[in-house]
């Protein structure tokens, strides 16, 4: 963290010089820590049409967090992520066994998850209140240790695409044909979901379950209206979500508001952007 | 580039030979596939015709080892003894190669999926988020010439026309050179230039690797320029022979329900 500090403190910014406000410098590591992740993986969420299966993981995770609230657990956020990650496993089964379209599936396990939150945090009477900080995130309080382990997934998320992203596109693309050159589909899928889970509980917190989604969708979404080829794709998507990212951030410490909301909107303006120079 | 002798086709005897034998398929209790056998020999180029439904995709999906299945597929290389299919056991051989040109895939017009992202996704382990590598390049465009697409090679596949797409499949198909070449409804959404391109070099492959080429089709007006045999499928093999033995047959007329001729004569 030092080493950190130091970097920034050539910048000229106010916040920027030693000695005074961590949360901001932790909260832009984190977000140049988050938003390459988002970024990644978003190419695929888009591409393979999986939005709808990304925002319903998002509701999952705060129910994730509620049990772990009841448990009585110091940091229900690993109950939310194991919660997730069943979640994510589940999906995939009943996905392939039923003959429902997707996001019929979808619809069912979000509603369920929904439910079982509001359920399980309301039992007794108790105020939902507590729950309203992850709806809007806050990108300010995130911790070194977190950031760390958020460093770790981003390490995860990479070996994971330069092993199987090939096999993924090629699944999503045409199950059949990546059958017959040995793609293993079911599992691909459950391995990248699971991902998907575990990113968007640990980030929830900071980024807030109500926009969460958009950092899934919108960093592809943008890429997709300007690029060519798969390389380009993933730099626009990366470059995309990065830049709004810092924007984002910046918005929020100057002008007060919340990060997550900030970010969202900077990536819609790359959106607008690139939806404007696409080529038809 | 892996090259095939080539024996004079006088039977199974000398030439390589795909044998199907009481292949019989059950999904869900429904029986789609039952007793079903005909042989393929390399070098041929077989047509399966059928009504949908018929079992077309099931019979094909068997070949690929996809789905279980009763009965036996083996393939025995000229003047060697048969290999089943689905492990490769009866004599220890390598199971053949089985190459697969799959219906049409959808390709949105924005799909950011070059032809050479699609062709090294599919034959190489480099991952194609990064950039592609010269090497990578070369050998794809060296597949795509064995169907003179080239061209093709930057181009987004959503941005390929039916009769493009189905000889960039085609060339995927041929890497690594299979034995057995499947086509399902290869012909569909390809336009009459596009059909007479993909024909031409289907038979081209045919003699240039002795392939074994099967595939299906809808288009019956042009099973006669290309086919050495046709086989009529509705769960059961209902016909089996020459072009226009097959499609003069009374069993083809009573599956499509076309009447022979005009009021019953001819």
């Amino acid at each position: 963290m030092e080493l950190w500090y130091a970097i920034l403190s050539v910048l000229p910014f106010d916040w920027a010089q030693p000695g005074q406000m961590y949360f901001m410098k932790h909260a832009l590591l984190a977000v140049l820590v988050i938003t390459p992740l988002f970024g990644l993986l978003s190419t695929m969420v888009v591409h393979s049409r999986m939005s709808f299966f990304s925002d319903a993981l998002g509701h999952s995770a705060f129910t994730g967090m509620a049990i772990g609230a009841i448990c009585g657990l110091n940091r229900p956020i690993w109950a939310a992520v194991i919660f997730a990650v069943i979640f994510a496993l589940l999906f995939n089964l009943v996905r392939r066994r039923s003959a429902l379209a997707s996001d019929t599936v979808i619809g069912v396990f979000s509603s369920t998850a929904v439910a079982l939150g509001i359920f399980l945090s309301t039992l007794n009477g108790r105020s939902f209140t507590k729950f309203n900080s992850l709806l809007i995130g806050d990108v300010l309080s995130v911790e070194p240790a977190m950031i760390g382990v958020l460093a770790l997934i981003l390490a995860a998320v990479l070996v994971l695409w330069a092993l199987s992203f090939n096999q993924l596109m090629l699944a999503s693309v045409h199950p059949a044909l990546a059958d017959s050159r040995g793609v293993k589909i079911f599992w691909q899928e459950t391995v990248f979901s699971a991902a998907i889970a575990v990113v968007v509980t640990l980030s929830m917190t900071w980024v807030g379950l109500l926009v969460i989604n958009s950092l899934l969708v919108l960093p592809g979404a943008a890429a997709r209206n300007v690029a060519r080829n798969m390389a380009q794709y993933h730099l626009f998507a990366l470059l995309g979500s990065v830049a709004a990212g810092i924007a984002g951030l910046m918005i929020s410490y100057y002008l007060g508001p919340s990060a997550g909301a900030s970010i969202t909107l900077c990536l819609a303006v790359w959106f607008a952007l690139t939806f404007v120079i696409r080529k038809k | 580039m892996r090259k095939l002798k080539h024996g004079k086709l006088t039977g199974c005897a000398d030439a390589c030979c795909l044998k199907l034998e009481g292949l019989a398929v059950r999904l869900e209790g429904d029986e789609i596939l039952e007793d079903v056998s005909f042989h393929l020999h390399c070098g041929e180029i077989a047509a399966l015709i059928g009504p949908n439904g018929a079992g077309k995709s099931t019979l094909f999906r068997s070949i690929l080892g996809q789905i279980p299945y009763q009965g036996s597929i083996t393939f025995a290389p000229a003047g060697g003894p048969a290999i089943r299919l689905a492990d490769g056991a009866v004599t220890g051989g390598s199971r053949p190669l089985v190459g697969y040109v799959p219906q049409s895939p959808s390709f949105d017009r924005g799909d950011p999926v070059s032809v050479l992202d699609f062709f090294t996704a599919a034959t190489a382990k480099w991952p194609v988020w990064l950039p592609v590598p010269k090497q990578y390049r070369e050998r794809a465009a060296a597949c795509l010439s064995r169907v003179h697409g080239e061209e093709l090679l930057d181009r987004a596949m959503g941005a390929l026309s039916g009769g493009q797409l189905q000889r960039v499949l085609l060339a995927l198909a041929l890497e690594p050179v299979p034995h057995i070449l499947i086509l399902d409804e290869p012909l569909s959404g390809v336009d009459i230039e596009g059909e007479h391109q993909l024909l031409e070099m289907l038979d081209e492959l045919r003699t240039q690797y002795d392939l074994s080429i099967l595939l299906s089709t809808h288009d019956f007006a042009t099973l006669g320029q290309f086919a050495d045999k046709v086989i009529l499928l509705n769960r059961r093999v209902l016909k089996e022979g020459p072009p226009d033995e097959v499609l003069s047959s009374p069993e083809f007329y009573d599956t499509f329900h076309l009447r022979m001729g005009r009021g019953g004569e001819r």
